[in-house]
């Protein structure tokens, strides 16, 4: 049974990476992508590596999106509307305990739709 | 105004030769108040967008812009490459099919432009952004019949001054919050150049 796949976006490519690790250490079956850094490996992030995650991380049932900094959603919300995908949604929530909560619901079977509710409700407290 | 697919090309050439030449002023400026990298950023993707149109052939400007935001939008970085990507999609698809843009086309097009790089960064005027320069010179474009290029650069220079006395609330300045204030944004500066080339070509050919 495919899974709902995440894509994790930060300006450093060593933040995805370590975070990266920390989620195969629960989770192996869920289809993680990383898009840290510059295309030329800077501190920054890059339309084309997040183009490029979305595309590899979605098997049918959606992608999430989580990233770190200010024009890391900028670049992700041009690269949903870019890929044209009904299907990806970017997710506000600190990156590593967003992510890490997406990525183990998608393990256990949950939605797309149930995951992103799951997260907003774990979250809704501290934005108030 | 009548710009012709040449003239867009070379704006954009002239828009790299300039970012070539103030790469460390516009680092300086972002240095103070940002994470530093504008002037390499916009230096980068100017040169990567006036090698494309070089390369290119193009039917109108509008084409040749659309390849520039294309360029823009994966080659500058940080938060620039998003904003002057998504403004430079809205000057192609604003005058799309045109074979020379108008002096009103143009208003149009700008309007439009400032309007989506508003919606992509959630800023508004007096946010200390690239927008309190795109703003306010297209709202002085909007009352104007003809291209005054001195006056272009008189407006421009100005709403690039004002962002000093501004405090961040956008960007990664805006962490700095009022330590923000009395220096100059940056994406202020670099819209400031952008522009500023602009008028130089239309005054070169007698505007």
């Amino acid at each position: 049974m495919s899974a709902v796949g995440i894509v994790l976006i930060s300006h450093s490519d060593k933040i995805a990476e370590g975070l990266y690790e920390l989620l195969r250490q629960v989770e192996q079956n869920v289809a993680i992508e990383l898009a840290g850094g510059t295309d030329e490996g800077g501190i920054g992030t890059s339309l084309d590596k997040i183009l490029q995650a979305i595309e590899k991380a979605d098997s049918g049932e959606g992608v999430l999106l989580f990233y770190d900094l200010g024009s890391a959603k900028m670049n992700a919300e041009l690269a949903i509307e870019l890929a044209g995908k009904d299907n990806a949604y970017l997710v506000e929530a600190p990156l590593i305990e967003g992510a890490y909560i997406g990525t183990v619901e998608a393990g256990i079977g949950k939605r797309l739709h149930d995951i992103i509710e799951g997260i907003q409700k774990q979250f809704t407290v501290i934005n108030e | 105004m009548n710009l012709t697919t040449q003239e867009t090309i070379q704006w954009i050439e002239r828009a790299n030769s300039v970012f070539q030449e103030k790469k460390d002023e516009l680092t300086e400026l972002d240095q103070v108040i940002g994470d530093g990298d504008h002037g390499i950023n916009m230096a980068r993707g100017f040169q990567a967008a006036a090698e494309k149109l070089q390369a290119g052939s193009y039917a109108t400007p509008s084409d040749a812009l659309k390849d520039a935001a294309m360029t823009l939008l994966s080659k500058i970085g940080g938060a620039s490459g998003p904003l002057y990507g998504s403004a430079f999609l809205k000057l192609s698809s604003s005058t799309k099919g045109a074979e020379t843009i108008s002096f009103d086309q143009f208003k149009e097009a700008m309007s439009e432009a400032t309007d989506s790089l508003k919606m992509r960064g959630k800023a508004e005027e007096s946010d200390k952004t690239m927008i309190d320069v795109w703003g306010p010179f297209t709202a002085y474009l909007q009352v104007q019949s003809d291209v005054q290029p001195d006056e272009w650069i008189e407006k421009l220079a100005d709403a690039k001054e004002k962002t000093k006395d501004m405090q961040a609330n956008k960007g990664r300045a805006a962490y700095y919050k009022e330590k923000s204030v009395g220096h100059m944004d940056a994406g202020a500066a670099s819209t400031y150049y952008l522009f500023a080339a602009l008028a130089e070509i239309l005054k070169e050919r007698g505007e």
